[in-house]
Parts: structure tokens; C-alpha cells; sequence
């Protein structure tokens, strides 16, 4: 296991630039971070950017596509987004975009909470080159191109970590 | 393969649930799991209960052979929600009229490609019957078989208590009427057992207690005063006329006036103590009409919460098949590897190449 030489904060200062100067910034965002990692990323971002509405949740694990091969995850918690979808401008964050499984799964979650008006994708880390859909951040930390599977820890403080390829990712 | 084994009649060979057919024998993290997961399809701040695809491409069966509104709806619901394809059967005008034996109807249903059988049945021990019959990939739910099991309708009880008292643990729980009739009672019993309340009482007259209540770890009372007094939770049945084959009370308004739970009563709980009943409820006749709808009856909240524990009992047995069939998947890779290894078997292959 090896502790990547990234400035964690440094990735979150850019973000938010990122964000700030987006159109939707002036449309009072909504932020929902995607449980475990991304909501560990999302809180940093929603308090750094002083959104007024508060930071959304949502637990995947009902909508991941894999249950008939892995069944359920023992650690699923409720989704809680405190206000409504419909017609907003939401800003979704992830730790990894990896394959894309992930953000389709979340997609998929919102729209069957409302309609948004508009999502826009915030990853940590971009993992070039494994993208199994057809899906990109509209906002990135950082782009890597590593093999090795990637582990964001946290909340407090959050750090990359690549594992060596025979340790579970779990 | 993936017959069941070990000596529990629902669980797989991970130790997993399997089918769901009685609380009895199982361990407190099966308990918990079910608490656990349907705190996952309720959101925490609007108590909404969202629909959630993991059931997509399965089908549930509902076999209802015994009237339920509650049960059977709350099941419906709970299987859609999970976005699974649902049937509900009306036995009363299905096949089983015309001669059908319950075993052809059974496996004439299983052929129709069905994941999941919902059973309730007058008959004590029918649902494990439907569930020796099944094929291996199918599962079998109890919503209630004669006087035996409940255990979904436990579970959710168990679920409101934890969601008011934050824990079944430690706590005293009365419960009031027809025990002696009730697999509610009796899956109740077992599950705040599991769950280490710390007393249980059952409430009553003697003609509707249990035979050997020691043996079940409870503790009768024949006077409602002193049965209710300081404990957490009470939870009131219903008087299973249906069930009676002799008169076993003198008459209704005789039965209320001694075991009724009335507001006078109530004030012998904790004041903080919930008051539970599984319906149907008979005002005036096990409870009055101000306690039923009154500040500390969470009735109708049960009702609510039975959606949630059903969604995840049947998400739970069917995470549990997906992790079997993956662990045989596994298994047989790890076989097959072994299998390479082996010098023999190398030589038998080249040897039956050549």
C-alpha cells in the first residue's frame, strides 16, 4: 500500500474554482455526494463553497447493477436528500470515477427522486482508460493513469492511497 | 447444490436466510441484519419509502389461502417497491377448487418462473412444507401459518419498538390477550428473546396462556394491573375467535373489563411506554377506543414499518442466493484450479488426449 503523493486539498482549492466559475454557480447549486467516498469529498466542497442548502447523501447500493453477482452490501444506510430534485442544478461528487458504474447507478437514484434540471460530475480522481460507459466529469481533481486500484480514506484526513494489486480493495 | 443443509430448516450453507419461515432458531445478527437493512429503504427525515430496482426480473408469488388485509397488502406493496413482478393468487377461486392438490399447484406456480413464494396458510407448518417442495432456487416466506409462526409481522414489531426505544434490549415487555391462539405471540416471544429484552410477560386469563410458559422464558400474569405496571411496551392482541373451539371467556364485555387496555391502566406503564397491536383491532373489546388512537399508540406506525421489513427480508434472501451462487461460482474455479495441479489428473488428461 503506498500513500500517493497528493495534496488533497490542493484538488479540493481547484475544484472549487472549477465550480465558481460555472454558469450553474449563480443558480443556487445543489451538492449530493455519493456514499462512502464521495460524500467524505462532497462535505469538504460544500463547506469550502458555503452552499446555502444542505449537502444531499445517496447510497447506491439498491441501484448498483452487479446484485445478482454480489447481493447486497451490509453497510447500506438511506439516501437522504433534504430538499427536492425537481428542476435543480445538481452538482454530484464522486471520490473515483472509475468505470462509470458507479455514476450511472446514482444517476439512475436521482432521477427516481425527481427531475433535475441540470447534474453536473465532480470527481477526486479520474482513472483514465477503465471507463466501461459512457460517462465523464465535467469537473476533475486530478487525472490519473494507474492500474492499480485507488482507495480514497476518510473523513478526516482524506487521503489517496494505491494498493497493491493482491490486497482487497475492500 | 444449493439444497439446504445444517440443522436449521431456512438457512443456506453460508448460515444465511434462505427462506423465512419462523424466527425460531435463528441467531441475534439475523435479527439485526433485518432491523439493519430495513432502516435502509426508510428515509430518515420524511419516513418516505422509496421503490428501489434490486427485484427487477424476479417474480413473488403471493398464496394467501387465509383471509389478511394488512399482511397481504403491506406484501404487495413491499414486493413492488422493490420493483419485483408481482401475482397475488385468490386461492378461494383458483385450481385448489376444482381438486388440485396443493403440491401440483405449487410446482404448476414454480413453472411459471417464479423467485419467491409469500405463503399463508390456516395450517400449522405449511409454509416449511411449500418450502421441502420448492425447487432448489426458490424461496418461501411465512405471512402466517396456523398457530405457529409469524415472522415477518414480529420483525416489525421488533423494528417500531427499536425505532421508539432505540433498542429491544433491556427493555420489560407486556403482552395482553389471546397468547395461548397467536403466532404473532409466539414469534414475538422469540424475537425480544433474541433480542435480550429483559422481561416478558404475557397477560391473561388462564385459559388463554401458554402450557409451560417457563419453558419460553416468559413470565404470566393473570391480573392486567399488575402485567402492565412499568413496563416499556405493551403490546395488545386480539382475541382469535376464529381460533376458539370451546368458550374460553365468558363474553366480550366481561374480557374488557378485566383485561381491556383503558387509560386508567395505561397509567401503570413507564409514562414514556408504547402501546402495539398487530390488528385487526376490536375497540371496546381488547382496547378502548382512546388508547387506540391516543399519544402512545404506535399502531399505525407498525403498519408503516411492515412495508419497510418485508423489503428487506425479501432483499436479504435474495442477496443471499446471489452471494451462494457466487461462492459455488468460486468454489468450482478454485476446484477446477486444484484439479490442474494435480499431477494425476494431468496425466489422466493428456492420457485421455492421446
Amino acid at each position: 500500500m503506498t500513500e500517493l503523493d497528493i495534496d488533497v486539498s490542493s484538488l479540493l482549492e481547484n475544484i472549487c474554482e472549477q465550480l465558481q466559475s460555472r454558469a450553474i454557480f449563480s443558480q443556487s447549486p445543489k451538492m449530493i455526494g455519493i456514499r462512502t467516498g464521495g460524500e467524505w469529498v462532497a462535505q469538504k466542497l460544500h463547506e469550502k463553497l458555503a452552499l446555502a442548502d444542505p449537502l444531499g447523501v445517496i447510497d447506491i447500493s439498491f441501484y448498483r447493477d452487479d446484485f445478482s453477482k454480489t447481493g447486497l452490501n451490509p453497510t447500506t444506510q438511506p439516501s437522504d436528500i433534504p430538499w427536492e430534485i425537481d428542476d435543480q442544478h445538481i452538482i454530484l461528487v464522486d471520490d473515483v470515477l472509475f468505470t462509470g458504474r458507479t455514476t450511472r447507478a446514482a444517476l439512475n437514484e436521482i432521477f427516481d427522486y425527481g427531475r433535475p434540471a441540470s447534474v453536473t460530475l465532480v470527481a477526486l480522481l479520474d482513472r483514465k482508460g477503465f471507463r466501461e460507459l459512457p460517462f465523464q466529469a465535467d469537473v476533475i481533481g486530478i487525472s490519473l493513469e494507474c492500474s492499480q486500484p485507488i482507495k480514497v480514506t476518510g473523513p478526516e484526513p482524506l487521503i489517496v492511497t494505491v494498493l497493491d494489486k493482491q490486497e482487497d480493495i475492500a | 447444490m444449493s439444497r439446504l443443509t445444517g440443522p436449521n430448516i431456512q438457512l443456506n450453507e453460508l448460515g444465511q436466510l434462505h427462506h423465512f419461515l419462523t424466527i425460531e432458531g435463528l441467531k441475534q445478527h439475523h435479527l439485526v441484519e433485518i432491523l439493519d437493512t430495513a432502516e435502509s429503504f426508510i428515509n430518515p427525515k420524511t419516513r418516505e419509502i422509496k421503490k428501489v430496482p434490486i427485484l427487477r426480473g424476479k417474480t413473488i408469488m403471493n398464496l394467501f389461502f387465509e383471509p389478511s388485509t394488512r399482511t397481504r397488502t403491506t406484501f404487495e406493496i413491499a414486493e413492488k417497491r422493490l420493483s419485483a413482478q408481482v401475482e397475488s393468487l385468490d386461492i378461494a377461486t383458483s385450481a385448489a377448487k376444482k381438486g388440485e392438490s396443493l403440491l401440483d399447484t405449487l410446482w404448476n406456480l414454480q413453472a411459471m418462473q417464479t423467485d419467491m413464494f409469500v405463503i399463508r396458510h390456516a395450517q400449522s407448518g405449511a409454509a416449511q412444507f411449500f418450502s421441502q417442495h420448492v425447487a432448489p432456487h426458490v424461496h418461501v416466506l411465512n405471512a402466517g401459518d396456523g398457530q405457529h409462526a409469524h415472522p415477518t409481522q414480529a420483525m416489525l414489531d421488533m423494528f417500531t419498538i427499536r425505532k421508539h426505544k432505540g433498542s429491544v434490549f433491556d427493555l420489560k415487555v407486556a403482552i395482553v390477550g389471546d397468547v395461548l391462539h397467536s403466532r404473532v405471540v409466539r414469534s414475538q416471544i422469540q424475537a425480544l428473546s433474541i433480542l435480550e429484552a429483559r422481561e416478558i410477560r404475557v397477560v391473561g386469563p388462564k385459559t388463554l396462556m401458554p402450557e409451560s410458559p417457563e419453558a419460553m422464558g416468559i413470565h404470566v400474569y393473570h391480573d392486567m394491573e399488575e402485567g402492565i405496571k412499568d413496563v416499556d411496551v405493551i403490546i395488545m392482541v386480539r382475541l382469535q375467535n376464529e381460533r376458539m373451539t370451546s368458550a374460553l371467556i365468558p363474553s366480550e364485555k366481561e374480557f374488557f373489563k378485566l383485561y381491556g387496555l383503558t387509560k386508567e391502566r395505561l397509567a401503570l406503564a413507564k409514562p414514556d411506554a408504547i402501546v402495539m397491536h398487530p390488528g385487526p383491532i376490536n375497540r371496546g373489546v381488547e382496547i378502548s377506543s382512546a388508547v387506540a388512537d391516543g399519544p402512545q399508540s404506535v399502531i399505525l406506525e407498525q403498519v408503516t414499518y411492515g412495508i419497510a421489513v418485508r423489503m428487506a427480508v425479501m432483499s436479504i434472501i435474495m442477496s443471499n442466493a446471489a452471494q451462494l451462487k457466487q461462492h459455488h461460482v468460486e468454489q468450482e474455479a478454485a476446484q477446477a484450479s486444484l484439479d490442474l495441479d494435480d499431477p494425476l489428473t494431468l496425466d489422466a488428461i493428456v492420457e485421455a488426449n492421446s
